[in-house]
């Protein structure tokens, strides 16, 4: 029977796994092999961020703007990312050419749920504070930070992301455009 | 008030010849937000952002915040967002429902109850106000600062700083028949569209009127988006970035600055150019659609378009997508751009969701076709701020002397498919703004009467 010490060692190495997983991410777009991002990707993949709004403290106005019915920053699957990637390498998408230089950070790494017996996790729910630094053309800068919740799963004996909520820290959004990947 | 300009010496619409001046100039920025901003009808929402008494929504005229609201008896107003005593921002939420604003800074409340008060947006709270003020103060001279004209035309919501500005309809003209489609059911009955939740706002780098120009009617710059044809975003797959139409004409209004690009009017039946969309029930509703267009229009001069703008800050997509966007001014190379979307209030849940998605991905800062603009407005900014580089003239010659009156629309021009006709247009109608004492000097008339205007408005909408 294993002891508690036991399930906490499993609980860290499967953060580690994330963590790996996120660093992995990371590498893929800052190199800007998307299409091995896709990769990466459950095919039923959600991606949702939302828009936030300056609301009254306890009122009854939703802050973020509601995914699946609301217009949001994004709201999309994989057919759309897969779209941006494809976007991306034709050369002639004006937002990243020349291609931007990119920074994906994360931190504040906590597993919050596991799906699954322990030993044979079938879902991770994990979440986590982000910075993605874009610098492009000469002077042009963005600091994209803010919260995230992702969902990754397991297809074909490795991990994959499911799901992935972006809670950008901004209300008017402070850059000009979102044609990079969070 | 800021300097006098030789505005022959800035624009040649004639010729076709602009100053980048007008986009990189403090100077002019400053006078437009007074020859422009404080006169012309702005878009300062949609109905779908004030739905039920009480509620609000902070919103924007030129470099003002401006709070909208319906008051408890159901009436659509606005004020300057800011206390009229020591000049807080009065309301400092996006938007939600208050009876009563109240000023975080020194308490001052202000009501637009007609049961509490003769004059909305009076003073109804003032602290210590027997103490402090012997119980004497003007409590209307006092209150928020009201925008003196404002309609409500389908649901989109209009202001004017100036109260002798005309009748929004005679501002709009036939234009009005275009921007009709983006406010219209897809079947062409009145009305029908409802806003989706969630108004994106951002800044973009560029001169504002590089977007409203944009959005005018200049097909020219398709090729720019080529990368999105490529990734095939359309609703039908495999179809370019939006459904096939026949090649679009740049249709402009002489006098009032607004133009699109779009199709004349016609008597035929409107065509039917939607594709397989892959799914029956989506396939079903937009034929249903379409036969219901086709009655509704039966033997009326009917129009099309795919993008226009108001003059000045105004712009709409009216199909593929359907939206509705201002450029608000934020100094001479930077602009806040909003966006809001429009569906059929009555289409299934399905098409509903499949509209909102094309939108997300084709518009807005995180669109593939949008993100595009955004990139070359920046560099057009960016890159005409040099010493000698704002020395140079922008080229508006494209199509030059194609210009052919449109039968059946007053004022309407059209200068072929890929023209600049537009922009001229537009900048003509610019300078008219700039070089004018008033709104008697610029026309259509002014109001003489706030009250009789909206009158014969509402007259001439009985038809």
């Amino acid at each position: 029977m294993a002891t508690n010490r036991d399930d906490a060692i499993a609980r860290m190495l499967l953060k580690a796994e994330a963590e790996a997983f996120f660093h992995r991410e990371a590498d893929l777009l800052d190199e800007r092999r998307f299409e091995d991002w896709l990769g990466m990707l459950a095919p039923d993949i959600q991606v949702w961020m939302p828009i936030a709004r300056n609301i009254e403290a306890g009122g009854e106005q939703a802050e973020f703007s509601a995914e699946g019915t609301d217009a949001n920053w994004l709201d999309e699957g994989f057919e759309t990312l897969a779209q941006r990637v494809k976007q991306l390498v034709t050369g002639v998408h004006w937002a990243e050419q020349p291609p931007s230089r990119t920074s994906h950070m994360v931190s504040n790494i906590d597993l919050a749920d596991i799906e699954g017996p322990l030993d044979a996790p079938t879902g991770l729910n994990l979440r986590c504070r982000f910075l993605v630094y874009r610098n492009r053309n000469e002077d042009e800068q963005d600091f994209f930070i803010g919260k995230r919740n992702d969902r990754l799963i397991r297809i074909d004996d490795s991990w994959r992301l499911a799901r992935r909520e972006v809670f950008l820290d901004q209300n008017v959004l402070l850059a000009k455009n979102l044609s990079v990947f969070f | 008030m800021a300097a006098e300009f030789n505005l022959d010496a800035l624009i040649d619409s004639e010729a076709g010849v602009v100053s980048r001046e007008l986009f990189v100039d403090r100077d002019i920025y400053e006078a437009e937000l007074d020859r422009i901003f404080a006169r012309a009808w702005l878009l300062i929402g949609h109905e779908g952002l004030v739905p039920t008494p009480d509620s609000y929504f902070v919103t924007r005229m030129g470099d003002d915040s401006v709070l909208l609201t319906r008051n408890r008896q159901g009436e659509i107003m606005a004020f300057l967002n800011s206390c009229p005593h020591r000049g807080m921002r009065v309301c400092r939420y996006d938007q939600g429902a208050a009876p009563v604003f109240t000023c975080p800074y020194h308490g001052w409340s202000f009501s637009t109850n007609r049961e509490r008060v003769a004059v909305p947006g009076q003073l109804v709270g003032v602290p210590r106000s027997d103490e402090g003020y012997g119980g004497k103060l003007d409590r209307v001279r006092w209150g928020l600062v009201p925008v003196p004209r404002l309609e409500v035309y389908k649901g989109s919501i209009w202001a004017s700083w100036d109260a002798a500005a005309p009748p929004l309809d005679a501002y709009l003209g036939d234009m009005r028949r275009y921007l009709d489609l983006a406010l219209d059911h897809r079947d062409g009955s009145p009305g029908g569209a409802e806003l989706l939740g969630g108004v994106q706002k951002w800044r973009i780098r560029c001169n504002w009127k590089t977007v409203a120009e944009n959005f005018a009617g200049d097909l020219y710059h398709e090729v720019s988006h080529i990368s999105a044809n490529l990734a095939e975003i359309g609703l039908a797959k495999g179809k370019g970035r939006r459904d096939k139409l026949p090649l679009r004409h740049a249709i402009g209004f002489e006098g009032l600055g607004h133009g699109g690009l779009g199709f004349p009017p016609s008597t035929d039946p409107p065509a039917d150019l939607s594709p397989d969309y892959g799914d029956a029930e989506i396939n079903n509703y937009f034929a249903d659609v379409h036969a219901r267009r086709v009655a509704n229009l039966q033997g009326k001069a009917h129009v099309n378009l795919v993008v226009g703008t108001i003059f000045p800050n105004m712009s709409f997509h009216a199909h593929q997508p359907r939206s509705l966007a201002v450029v608000h001014p934020i100094s001479a190379t930077e602009e806040e751009m909003w966006r809001m979307y429009l569906v059929d209030a009555d289409a299934p849940a399905k098409v509903k969701d499949m509209l909102r998605r094309y939108y997300l991905r084709y518009s807005g800062p995180g669109g593939m076709t949008e993100a595009d603009d955004m990139e070359n407005w920046t560099s057009v900014t960016q890159s005409s701020q040099g010493n000698i580089a704002r020395r140079q003239a922008f080229n508006y010659q494209l199509g030059l002397g194609k210009e052919q009156p449109v039968p059946g629309l007053e004022g309407g021009i059209d200068s072929g498919n890929y023209s600049e006709g537009n922009a001229r247009i537009y900048y003509r109608r610019w300078a008219e703004f700039m070089g004018a004492a008033d709104w008697s000097e610029i026309g259509p008339a002014p109001a003489v009467d706030a009250m009789a205007a909206a009158g014969a408005a509402a007259a001439a909408h009985g038809d």
